[in-house]
């Protein structure tokens, strides 16, 4: 072919609709994504672009958006959202084709939104997405009718199912090879009137082309009575929370064990190539016990994602912001914080990041510099580590693991002090002007789909399997340098790791930690734990493997056991629950709030309880008796 | 028609159902502006006519309220339902 036409930009296609309404599922079956997708409003906040060659070859550009009722953007997600469709934001995602997503079992705000849509001067079409929901329930819409009455293009779509998607691209296809231009737009931000007006015009169309069963769904209404129950649902909340933490100690033993052995396993070839002793060192004791450590921690990983992914995709994140709501206001919270908090139990970047759903500026920032608290998956490696180390592993009132207990006794710990923290900046800061409302749909309970949920793991996984073999990876090369340079003194009597550089920064900064009770072991971990927090776990793994020689090698926990004391170790947990120790979620707190100011405001304020929390643990376990 | 009087929805009990009969925003308390306060609701489906049942509240102070207007269940606080004036269906 000689002709090269000129590469002409491929047309730009935007999703927008309702919070929750499956824009995000639709996304991921065209373009092959892998997007989080979630039963709760607000999962998407940042818009994401992904390439779809459509049926008859032509090459468009999905948007994904984050959901919103109207295009007035009260929130920092729906500024995304309307700056796209109007065409405010960058050039390259200006949208040739609008398509509305409406959930098909429950049309009545979608359709509102359809009509300010076509406000906007651009080619808009609807797509009835959850139409296997609908019809299940025997709701019937005439899409012919609702396509006269809209004067838009109606398709229906199943984004959860193979070629559920097969109607909306032909019509992708029908739309874009008509290349209408874009008209002007009429969209003024509507008053109250007009938006009355609008639903009033929506609530007619619903009328005139959808019939079915007036009554909801039957078995979200049944297992609300109990979930939403004042009394039972709280019990229920903390019961789930609960037996998430046991089952993150009980189920994972059997694949941290066969992970161990097989870094053991490893660290044994290493032990017999013929390699200089400095090179087996690096290999055994730097990379295979520092690494090796961290990658233990994966099944716990794992089971912690299983339950958070369960509950996204049941639809039971709302409800839990629903029960939290009275306790986390008297705390100074927002409601709708509570699922940015949850969310930051797995990492408080994505946590911090969800926070744009909060339309208020100050409870926006309270929930963003309180979210570090909550206890993120990379404790839990330290967290272990430790209760693994010095808590017997025995059951309490019959039933219950004294390792499990303590485990969430930390995350409590982690709660209650998120909830002070934020107590005090309501008082001390904003001085207690009242809250924004809350206001927050409650989604129809859905059952989670295994192969989403696989993918939901998977990805999860591989994300902590990379930060394994990069930042981790890094800093345990830099740990073993450290703990392996200068070599000893010929003659000398000491290990030979107290020569080190690692054993004089550690002793360098002793006095500012021995009233914590931390040794210089500790202090070295710290240092390049600011990185990343598993990095800590894989530091003492290194730090001890070199000084420990033969036989401590192994188990880090044993060597921790029998070199530290009790009140050392709780010191160390009470540390590890406050410290600022991530330099990521400092990155993205930056990043989130425009400035350095409130970046370097939340460093300080946890250093600072850190250092207290684990002044307070090491003295008074000491004055008991564990030191 | 209407033999029921008008009660806020912020001030109605669990089981409660009836209709709209109006939204006026300057009862809804001082979290926000009036004006966006009713266009809030607007937005979530709160216009005049619409059947609302009040489904759950949480424990303390009965507040906040799950409340089903048409087939969607928002949660909200009884201080901004006290904006919306409904009257019981029988
Ligand atoms: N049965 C069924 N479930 C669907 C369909 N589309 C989406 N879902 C489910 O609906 C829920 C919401 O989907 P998302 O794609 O996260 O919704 P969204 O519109 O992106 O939501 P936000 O990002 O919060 O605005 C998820 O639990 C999906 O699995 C569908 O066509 N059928
Ligand atoms: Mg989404």
């Amino acid at each position: 072919m000689s002709d090269v036409s000129p590469a002409l930009p491929s047309p730009v296609i935007a999703l927008v609709g309702n919070p929750n309404c499956g824009k995000t599922a639709l996304f991921n079956a065209l373009t092959g994504s892998r997007q989080k997708v979630a039963n709760y409003p607000g999962v998407t906040v940042e818009k994401k672009v992904g390439p779809l060659v459509t049926p008859a070859g032509r090459t468009v550009r999905i948007v994904d958006l984050p959901g919103t009722y109207s295009l007035r953007a009260r929130s920092p997600d729906e500024e995304i959202t309307r700056d796209v469709v109007l065409g405010h934001a960058q050039k390259d995602v200006t949208p040739d084709l609008i398509v509305c997503v409406g959930d098909a079992s429950n049309l009545r705000l979608a359709l509102r939104l359809a009509l300010e849509l076509k406000q906007v001067g651009r080619p808009v079409m609807l797509s009835l997405n959850m139409m296997d929901i609908a019809r299940r329930r025997g709701i019937e819409i005439d899409a012919d009718r609702l396509s006269r009455e809209l004067g838009v293009p109606v398709v229906s779509s199943v984004a959860v199912r193979r070629s559920g998607t097969d109607a909306l691209l032909a019509e992708i296809d029908r739309q874009i090879s008509k290349q209408q231009a874009a008209g002007t737009s009429e969209w003024r931000a509507p008053d109250a009137g007009a938006l009355r007006g609008a639903q009033r015009e929506a609530d007619r169309i619903l009328a005139a082309v959808v019939r079915g069963p007036g009554n909801p769904d039957s078995l979200t209404s049944r297992v609300d009575k109990i979930l939403l129950h004042p009394v039972a649902g709280l019990i229920i909340l903390l019961a789930i929370l609960f037996v998430m933490f046991q089952a993150v100690f009980a189920w994972a033993e059997p694949g941290m064990d066969a992970i161990e052995a097989g870094f053991q396993w490893l660290g044994g070839l290493v032990e017999h190539l013929p390699l200089p002793d400095l090179v087996k060192s690096f290999l055994k004791d730097g990379l295979i016990g520092g690494v090796g450590s961290v990658i233990v921690f994966l099944p716990q990983i794992v089971i912690l994602f299983f339950f958070i992914l369960v509950l996204e995709d049941l639809g039971y994140m709302a409800r839990a912001a629903f029960l939290m709501d009275r306790i986390m206001g008297g705390a100074g919270l927002h409601g709708r914080a509570f699922i940015p908090l949850l969310s930051s139990f797995a990492c408080a970047i994505p946590g911090i990041m969800s926070t744009r759903v909060i339309d208020d500026r100050r409870d926006r920032l309270t929930t963003i510099l309180v979210a570090p608290l909550m206890t993120c998956s990379a404790r839990i490696p330290v967290y272990t580590l430790i209760i693994g180390a010095f808590i017997p592993a025995r059951e309490v009132w019959g039933f219950v693991g004294l390792q499990g207990l303590v485990m969430f006794g930390l995350y409590t710990l982690g709660i209650v002090g998120a909830l002070t923290v934020s107590f005090v900046i309501k008082r001390l800061i904003w001085q207690g002007k009242p809250g924004e409302p809350f206001m927050l749909e409650l989604p129809d309970y859905k059952m989670p789909q295994a192969r989403s949920l696989a993918i939901g793991l998977w990805t999860r996984a591989m994300i902590f399997l990379k930060r394994a073999g990069t930042i981790i990876l890094s800093m345990m090369v830099l740990i073993w340098v450290l703990a392996s340079f200068p070599q000893p003194p010929e003659g000398a009597t000491d290990p030979a790791i107290d020569y080190s550089f690692a054993a004089m920064i550690g002793s360098a900064i002793q006095p500012l930690t021995a009233p914590l009770g931390f040794n210089w072991q500790i202090n070295v971990a710290l240092i390049p734990g600011m990185a990343a927090r598993e990095v800590a776990v894989g530091s003492l793994g290194t730090i001890y493997a070199i000084s420990g020689g033969e036989e401590a090698a192994d188990q880090i926990g044993q060597a921790l056991s029998s070199q530290w004391s009790l009140a050392t170790a709780l010191a160390f947990l009470a540390w590890y629950v406050f410290a600022p120790q991530c330099a990521s979620t400092l990155a993205v707190i930056r990043r989130e709030t425009g400035g350095w100011k409130w970046m370097w405001v939340t460093f300080f304020y946890m250093l600072a309880l850190a250092y207290v929390a684990a002044l307070v643990t090491y003295q008074v376990s000491r004055a008991l008796g564990a030191g | 028609m209407n033999t029921h009087p008008t009660i806020a929805l912020g001030a109605a009990r669990v089981g409660f159902r009836g209709r709209i009969h109006a939204i006026d925003a300057e009862r809804g308390g001082a979290g926000l502006p009036a004006a966006e306060l009713e266009r809030r609701l607007i937005e979530l489906g709160f216009v005049e006519g619409a059947a609302v049942e009040l489904l759950h509240q949480g424990l303390f102070g009965g507040d906040p309220i799950a409340v089903r207007i048409a087939h969607t269940t928002i949660g909200l606080r009884r201080r901004e339902a006290m904006a919306i004036l409904v009257s019981a269906e029988i």
